[in-house]
């Protein structure tokens, strides 16, 4: 279990202050000057060995991502753009940072922000996020008031201008380049790549998308070194990360844990456990509503990094864990998500267009009873004909939760289906 | 170079080639919808996926850049299965309704079912519906169809320089549509239906008329404005059925006008079926021989000095030939085929081309733009102008009438002062052009046909000597024509000989009483009103200005029912093809003016015109013009001086074209060009339907 000590995100909950002077306590801005003044290949080397990876769900490794931005400037803008569009269903981690700590993530744009050479950082936060907003906006406003942001920033000779945006409510807008398009005004329709955002990006110059959490905990390592970070978690799944438990357990949270924590580990001692008891769990989605989900057989020993979920086909995503007792209905559960990503996609390429109403409106009957058993088959080869098809990942997400839910609970379906259209030969 | 292998087979391509191309070039077909080779690329219908070695998902090809090594594979399970996936996706909600849509046999959704289409649906729920949206007369929507290719999208947004379609809504609400429900303000929008991959977006005036496979068609020149963009006329009997673009890169590339695709219902109607005799102040219809009879008549012991004759904008080179022919035989030195009165100096062709070439236009370095409005007066030419803007470093300087012509540009000023300010070089845009590699200039007929025009016309050779604009094999110096018959007609000479009036002498001596005949071929756009009691001679095709000013009316063809050579702007022969008969008693206008001039010899007026044929014509006219005989090639002109130095109006230069769809006869016949019209024209409020 993570000790206290080790904690980056010192004001998860909200318990102190998250004005300046409050962080300033805590910590954030204590030697910034010289943290930038270590340079790029130093950071950058840094970061790599601290194995920090993405933590927006893709999870790549980011001093790796810091690399491919240009090394010497033209004389033209380049941009870090953070992505603190949170809209993943079961995710609220991001929120809690930015309400609450929110010079963790400004201090982690401007170190960030250096080592690319970035002229400016945008912050594109959810629309939704009307308070983490208002207090990102005033917290950015207090940088620059203390001379942290803006012209010769913190003393370090380095520019560097913050701009917070607010986004307008699609879920899209959270993919890296369709986050780029809303940014600079279009519809929110990821773009193709290549080219990748290092090569051409915001308004056409370099630029990295990041997550809100990789960039915050990019100071930190920096003052306590990468052997520290690297420390938790197995190797290629190092640090810490914040966790975000909802659903049917006794005390839904956030929580920060290292990396590779126990499944089960992670929800009993930090969430009270599944309601009802362990044994009352049904299923888990490990890493927000895309991944596929998991049967408690595997979820009694799977560990919660990329690597241990990818092996049991599923994903760490977010880390946001949605558990699921045995009181639900997983199908309709399913349903919804596909709704959800019927309603989200952006209709751009045709697979996701036309695929994702057309497997919600199955997973709706299915969850009625009201289907044949072959169109179970069927679905899957839809959902097979999404999946890998499109520009971005939303087919794929669109896809993956159905891929789950029938890899580990086909049975329940079949009974479900033959309930409604054989009755006698379910008894 | 690129070096790949496509299903094992070695291909070398060019740097920036996508995988698509390049599976093409190793004769691979990719099935496609959203990919245009002349858009930008979307990447989003999916059709075109391979398999990419080392890649974990299939790829777009159109999109990937093709690189060195690559190894593609078109053929497998894996890329069978991801066309039928897409293929199957496109169709579940698009609507079961070829047997009643227009694209039907010519559809690309239709032909990639079958190719590359599983055969069966599995889709058994409700399929979506899509309200209709209004893009204007010529393009009809059936928005349920829509595959959202973005193509309609891209193309206004790109080529045409309008940004009035759009992507509304999300996932499968998305709506392809206009943002505002109002006709498109673009001249170009009838290639809207050429893009559309699919029956979403058809063709508003060729609706539930005709299946392609029931249409002949020929390949022809269009005549509506001077570009001569090459097209097809499909055609059933003698009804021309619809016009479509045919393909040449250095003229309209693969696009048309709105008026030359839809102002062919004007074909068949207010037209010239039989001759017509003036008896007792009017019309009345005759026979050929009552025809010819009254002009002979008229003509019986009139000197040559007295008679005159004026070609219209849409007349081939053959008729305007013959026709100079009969008024040489008849002594008269009276022609002119400007009928705008433009001061087109036809001693240096040089002085009346557009030098550069359209497809020059791609390699210019400034624009200076001097009384013209090209969108109106040239859409394609605009659209070029348009597409080497988009490339940058383009300087675009306007003298004359502000406009939005698509693109930016800096207004210099409205008069010729502007332009004598530039050519001494006392004007900062004298300099731009001078620094620009290949600057050029476009002069239009807002300039040149005034009073001042010859001296419009010397300033804008002084602009070109001194700035460069002619050197090292490059002819920056461009005359915009907006007749298709213009340069033929000059080419061939049809202008005033020794002494003879042009026209606005003609006109006026006309008034005052001093002509015995005027002769129009399908001049419409004079002031017919003041031409006094001159008996007037109108062959042509169509019953407007001329004809119903005319004592004797004589039936001609339009351009879709002969064949006959016209000269575009460029000064580049090309030869339009018959596609039907005229109507009735008309008949091809260089044998009617055969025809007549026998009758004339028969009288003791004139000699017979040496020649029985089309052919012997042409040859004949080929052996006087050379250029005419060089079909479709370029002959640079050499470089003269040209124009007269003189003193310029103050008033500012305005563009020739009011109004865009009614400029010649067949569009002021034609129903389409009236709507069209009547939808830009902003409505008036209040309007009952009898407010006049």
């Amino acid at each position: 279990m993570l000790a206290d000590k080790d904690r980056i995100f010192t004001n998860l909950y909200g318990h102190h202050d998250w004005r300046l002077a409050a962080a300033r306590q805590r910590g954030d801005w204590s030697n910034t000057k010289e943290l930038i003044a270590k340079g790029r290949d130093s950071i950058i080397d840094e970061v790599k060995k601290s194995g920090l990876r993405g933590r927006g769900g893709a999870g790549f490794p980011t001093g790796l991502k810091m690399s491919f931005m240009p090394k010497q400037p033209d004389g033209k803008p380049s941009f870090l753009v953070v992505n603190a569009d949170e809209g993943e269903p079961g995710t609220c981690k991001d929120r809690d940072i930015m309400r609450h700590d929110p010079h963790k993530l400004i201090e982690g744009c401007l170190i960030a922000g250096s080592v690319m050479n970035a002229t400016a950082t945008y912050i594109y936060i959810r629309g939704e996020f009307y308070r983490e907003a208002e207090v990102l906006d005033a917290a950015v406003e207090e940088a620059y008031a203390a001379g942290l942001l803006g012209k010769n920033a913190c003393g370090s000779g380095y520019d560097h201008e913050v701009y917070v945006h607010r986004g307008a409510g699609a879920y899209i807008a959270g993919e890296e380049t369709g986050l780029i398009e809303s940014l600079e005004g279009k519809k929110a329709q990821p773009r193709l790549k290549p080219p990748f955002p290092a090569a051409v990006g915001l308004y056409g110059r370099p630029t990295t998308v990041n997550n809100v959490e990789t960039i915050a905990v990019i100071p930190t390592i920096l003052r306590r070194g990468s052997a520290w970070f690297a420390g938790f978690g197995r190797p290629n799944n190092t640090g810490t990360k914040v966790f975000c438990i909802s659903g049917h357990v006794e005390r839904p949270c956030n929580v920060e844990e290292e990396m590779s924590v126990p499944l089960r580990e992670l929800i009993e001692r930090h969430a009270g456990g599944v309601r009802g008891g362990w044994d009352n769990l049904l299923a888990i989605i490990p890493g927000g509503s895309s991944v596929p989900m998991l049967p408690k057989s595997i979820c009694n020993t799977v560990l919660m990094d990329f690597d241990a979920l990818r092996d049991v086909k599923s994903g760490l995503g977010t880390a946001a864990v949605i558990v699921m007792d045995k009181s639900t209905d997983l199908i309709a559960q399913i349903a919804r998500l596909a709704r959800f990503y019927a309603h989200e996609s952006c209709g751009q390429c045709t697979p996701c267009r036309e695929g994702t109403g057309w497997m919600w409106r199955v997973m709706e009957r299915i969850a009625a009873g009201k289907a044949e058993l072959s169109e179970v088959d069927m679905l899957l080869d839809v959902a097979s004909e999404i999946e890998g098809h499109t520009i971005c990942a939303h087919g794929d997400a669109s896809a993956w939760p159905i891929q789950g839910l029938m890899r580990h609970f086909r049975p329940m379906v079949d009974k479900r289906l033959l309930e409604y259209t054989r009755p006698a030969a379910a008894e | 170079m690129p070096k790949l292998t496509v299903d094992g087979q070695e291909v070398t391509v060019e740097p920036g080639t996508t995988v698509l191309q390049a599976c093409e070039a190793a004769g691979k077909e990719i099935p496609r919808f959203c990919y245009h080779e002349r858009l930008s690329v979307a990447g989003n219908c999916r059709m075109c996926l391979v398999e990419l070695e080392k890649s974990p998902k299939p790829i777009a090809s159109c999109a990937m850049p093709a690189g060195d090594g690559m190894v593609v594979k078109t053929n497998t399970p894996l890329v069978k299965k991801a066309r039928e996936g897409v293929m199957e996706m496109l169709l579940i909600n698009h609507p079961l309704d070829c047997p009643i849509c227009d694209q039907g046999g010519e559809c690309d959704l239709q032909d990639q079912a079958m190719a590359y289409g599983r055969g069966l649906s599995r889709f058994g729920e409700q399929k979506r519906a899509v309200s209709e949206k209004y893009l204007g007369p010529i393009v009809k929507t059936v928005m349920t169809r829509c595959i959202h290719c973005t193509r309609c999208i891209r193309f206004a947004t790109e080529i045409a320089g309008v940004e009035e379609l759009g992507a509304t809504g999300r996932g499968e609400h998305m709506e392809i549509g206009p943002y505002v429900e109002k006709a498109l303000t673009s001249e170009l929008s009838g290639n809207l239906v050429d893009v559309c991959p699919v029956g979403a977006l058809t063709l508003k005036p060729y609706a539930f008329a005709a299946r392609p496979w029931e249409l002949r068609n020929v390949e022809s020149i269009d005549v509506h404005d001077a570009v001569g963009s090459n097209i097809r006329v499909d055609y059933r009997g003698r009804e021309v059925m619809r016009v479509l673009p045919r393909l040449h890169e250095d003229i309209n590339e693969e696009w048309i006008s709105d008026k030359t695709r839809a102002a062919i219902d004007g074909l068949m109607r207010q037209r010239l079926d039989r001759p017509y005799v003036r008896r007792n102040g009017r019309l009345i219809p005759a026979t050929w021989a009552e025809a010819f009879g009254a002009i002979t008549a008229k003509l019986k012991g009139v000197r040559g000095p007295r008679i005159a004759a004026i070609a219209g904008d849409l007349v081939d080179a053959e008729s305007m030939f013959a026709l100079k022919l009969l008024m040489a035989g008849l002594g008269s030195p009276n022609l002119d085929c400007r009928q705008d009165g433009a001061k087109l100096d036809h001693g240096a062709r040089a002085s009346y081309l557009f030098n550069s070439t359209i497809a020059g236009i791609e390699r210019a370095g400034a624009l200076l733009l001097i009384g013209t409005n090209p969108r109106l007066e040239a859409a394609l030419i605009n659209a070029r102008i348009r597409k080497r803007y988009l490339r940058g470093g383009f300087k675009i300087g306007l003298v004359g009438a502000k406009a939005d012509l698509s693109y930016r540009y800096e207004h210099l000023g409205a008069d010729a002062e502007v332009l004598r300010e530039i050519a001494d070089g006392r004007h900062g845009f004298a300099e731009t052009l001078r620094q620009a590699e290949r600057p050029m200039l476009i002069v239009g007929q807002g300039a040149l046909a005034r009073r001042d025009g010859a001296a419009v016309l010397a300033l804008s050779r002084r602009i070109a000597e001194n700035s460069g604009m002619v050197k090292d094999g490059w002819n920056g110096f461009n005359v915009l024509h907006t007749a298709a018959a213009r340069v033929a007609g000059l080419d061939i000479g049809f202008v005033p000989q020794a002494g003879g009036l042009d026209t606005d002498g003609i006109v006026a001596a006309a008034g005052r009483g001093e002509l015995d005949l005027l002769f129009l071929l399908g001049a419409d756009e004079i002031d017919t009103s003041a031409l006094g009691r001159t008996f007037v001679v109108y062959q042509g095709h169509h019953g407007d200005a001329g004809a119903s000013r005319a004592d004797v009316v004589l039936p001609g063809a339009a351009y879709t029912e002969k064949d006959g050579t016209y000269v575009n702007t460029e000064g580049r022969a090309q030869v339009g093809a018959r596609a039907g008969f005229p109507p009735g008693d008309a008949r091809e206008d260089w044998a009617i003016v055969r025809a007549l001039s026998e009758e004339f010899a028969t009288a003791g007026i004139g000699p017979i015109l040496p020649f029985n044929t089309l052919a012997e014509l042409r040859s004949r006219l080929c052996a006087l013009v050379p250029t005419l005989a060089a079909v479709d090639s370029i002959t640079p002109a050499p470089w003269s001086a040209f124009g007269v130095d003189g003193p310029t109006d103050t008033q500012p230069f305005a563009s020739p074209i009011g109004d865009y769809f009614q400029t010649n006869a067949i569009c002021r016949a034609s129903k389409t060009m009236a709507e069209c019209s009547a939808a830009r024209t902003p409505a008036v409020k209040g309007a009952t339907g009898t407010h006049g």
